[in-house]
């Protein structure tokens, strides 16, 4: 089972806990963007086999929303912060960098 | 090719059955091909099929990582029916039943179709409403479906409790001939086909790259060199992200795992399928006497094709409900696969911004059903350019705002 540790409580949440909420970092366009920016941000998502930057709602805890970096190949999980960042906090890219040196994701690395 | 009837199985019970043929050749790639078919699951074996004998297109090679039909064409609970809402949905897996009715006559393999019925129970008042809506939508789409009653689903079902304390059975939708087949046998039966037509079955040889002119795809690199073509078909479910990137192209699919369980064989209780989609969970008993059982997704990106357990016991949870004596079954096995959802649930076949090349994927939860109705329409798609049976599950659909709702349509399970 998938236990991610929420970065607001504290607690190691299992999944029964956690709701999922997507892929994270999304920007988000709206009234005149392109067609293009809005086709992308409402379809398109990286869908990575790999390195993943997610949101989740620790539902049945706290009910805070955060964010989890986690590999969609191994479910290994590489770190849990907070969601009120636009990119993850550079302790979460060492971990990853750590373990899956020359990742990419997006305008990331 | 030698033809299997009732007397060839004669003929090799006297001669101690030495005279069985493989089914399928295993040869080397060939230089080039007029068409590259990548994954030998059930839709693409069933495209290479219908593009050799509705178009006579028969240098064909399919491609496969691992081993034929070893992805979700063998993951899956092998739930046949066609009673969705949506016009475009109703054609293309009508179209499937249909041909599954005498597939095996075709394919001259028995894929063990049984059109037992398919029956979704309606659990709360939204339910009737939808499932009476389905069923006038299906009248209209010549897709027979019928709404029965409480008393009739008892019937039907006679292990089921229709006066359940939270979910008692209000009415269902009723598809007479829908039912189950042999899913492995699907994929054997069209891999003997494809075999016999001359073309190329190659296992063990991964894709690693899509080699590309002009804006034009002209073959593909492999674990086994590489090996030249006119036309490309994608059709690998959960990892058609991955080859789209190599084709140079973006999905809007996102890869997620869906389990499923089978219990220890116990004698025939029931003899339809039944599904509950508010409760979450599918339930259908095979020839060997398990019950097979399939619920939602797990909610998470995954490629690992297994899932988290609660999930599992949520769907038994759901279905000890409706189906008391199911409680004391011990469960024998339990998989995963990886299936590819599209925002509005539906499938994509489509040409692609790569010239030449084309994709079949995005089918989610609810591809076995589809394989010979995919095939058939994806097949008309790469040969002629234009298919009525896909038109609508183009990829630009997205874009454009015409979605193929069946997320809201059909609920959940699909």
């Amino acid at each position: 089972m998938l236990i991610l540790n929420c970065p607001y409580c504290g607690v190691d949440a299992e999944e029964t806990e956690l709701a999922a909420g997507g892929e994270a970092h999304l920007k988000r366009y709206g009234p005149g963007s392109s067609d293009g920016d809005f086709h992308d941000y409402l379809f398109m998502r990286e869908n990575p086999k790999g390195v993943h930057f997610e949101r989740w709602r620790h539902a049945n805890g706290c009910g805070k929303w955060f964010h989890a970096a986690r590999c969609t190949q191994t479910l290994e999980v590489f770190g849990t912060y907070s969601a009120q960042v636009f990119e993850p906090p550079q302790k979460i890219k060492d971990a990853i960098t750590a373990k899956r040196p020359g990742w990419t994701w997006r305008e990331f690395s | 090719m030698k033809h299997y009837s009732a007397f060839a199985v004669a003929r090799e019970a006297l001669r101690y059955h030495t005279g069985w043929e493989r089914a399928w050749r295993s040869p080397q790639p060939k230089k080039r091909y007029d068409v590259i078919i990548v994954g030998a699951g059930g839709h693409g074996l069933a495209t290479a099929y219908y593009l050799g004998k509705n178009y006579g297109i028969q240098n064909v090679a399919v491609i496969e990582k691992g081993w034929l039909g070893g992805g979700n064409t063998g993951r899956n609970t092998t739930i046949i029916r066609s009673n969705y809402l949506q016009d475009p949905s109703a054609a293309i897996y009508e179209k499937a039943r249909g041909l599954y009715e005498d597939l095996s006559q075709d394919l001259n393999y028995n894929i063990m179709f049984s059109p037992r019925g398919v029956m979704m129970l309606a659990q709360t008042q939204h339910e009737i409403r939808g499932y009476q809506r389905t069923a006038h939508a299906n009248a209209l789409q010549g897709v027979q479906t019928e709404w029965i009653t409480p008393e009739r689903v008892k019937e039907l079902v006679p292990i089921i409790n229709i006066d359940g304390p939270r979910y008692p059975v209000l009415g269902a939708l009723w598809q007479e001939r829908g039912g189950t087949a042999r899913h492995d046998a699907v994929a054997w039966g069209y891999a003997r086909a494809c075999s016999a037509m001359g073309m190329d079955i190659i296992q063990q040889c991964e894709v690693t790259g899509v080699r590309q002119e002009n804006g034009r795809v002209v073959g593909v690199d492999t674990t086994k060199g590489a090996i030249d073509c006119e036309k490309l078909g994608i059709v690998v479910a959960g990892h058609s992200g991955q080859l789209a990137e190599m084709a140079g192209f973006r999905l809007p699919l996102e890869a997620i795992a869906l389990q499923a369980l089978v219990s220890e064989p116990i004698k025939p209780c029931m003899d339809v399928v039944v599904m509950a989609n508010t409760v979450h969970g599918y339930m259908s008993q095979s020839d060997k006497g398990e019950m097979v059982i399939g619920g939602g997704t797990d909610g998470f990106n995954n490629y690992t094709q297994r899932g988290s357990f609660h999930h599992i016991e949520e769907t038994v949870r759901a279905l000890v409900e409706t189906f008391p004596m199911i409680s004391r079954l011990k469960m024998l096995r339990q998989w995963g696969g990886i299936v590819d959802m599209t925002g509005d649930r539906s499938p994509i076949l489509s040409k692609t911004p790569l010239q030449g090349c084309f994709i079949n994927g995005g089918w989610g939860t609810g591809g076995f059903k589809a394989i010979p109705g995919s095939g058939w329409g994806m097949a008309q798609l790469m040969a002629t350019g234009h298919s009525p049976l896909t038109e609508a599950f183009s990829l630009d659909r997205f874009k454009e705002g015409r979605f193929i709702d069946e997320s809201v349509a059909a609920g959940v399970a699909h």
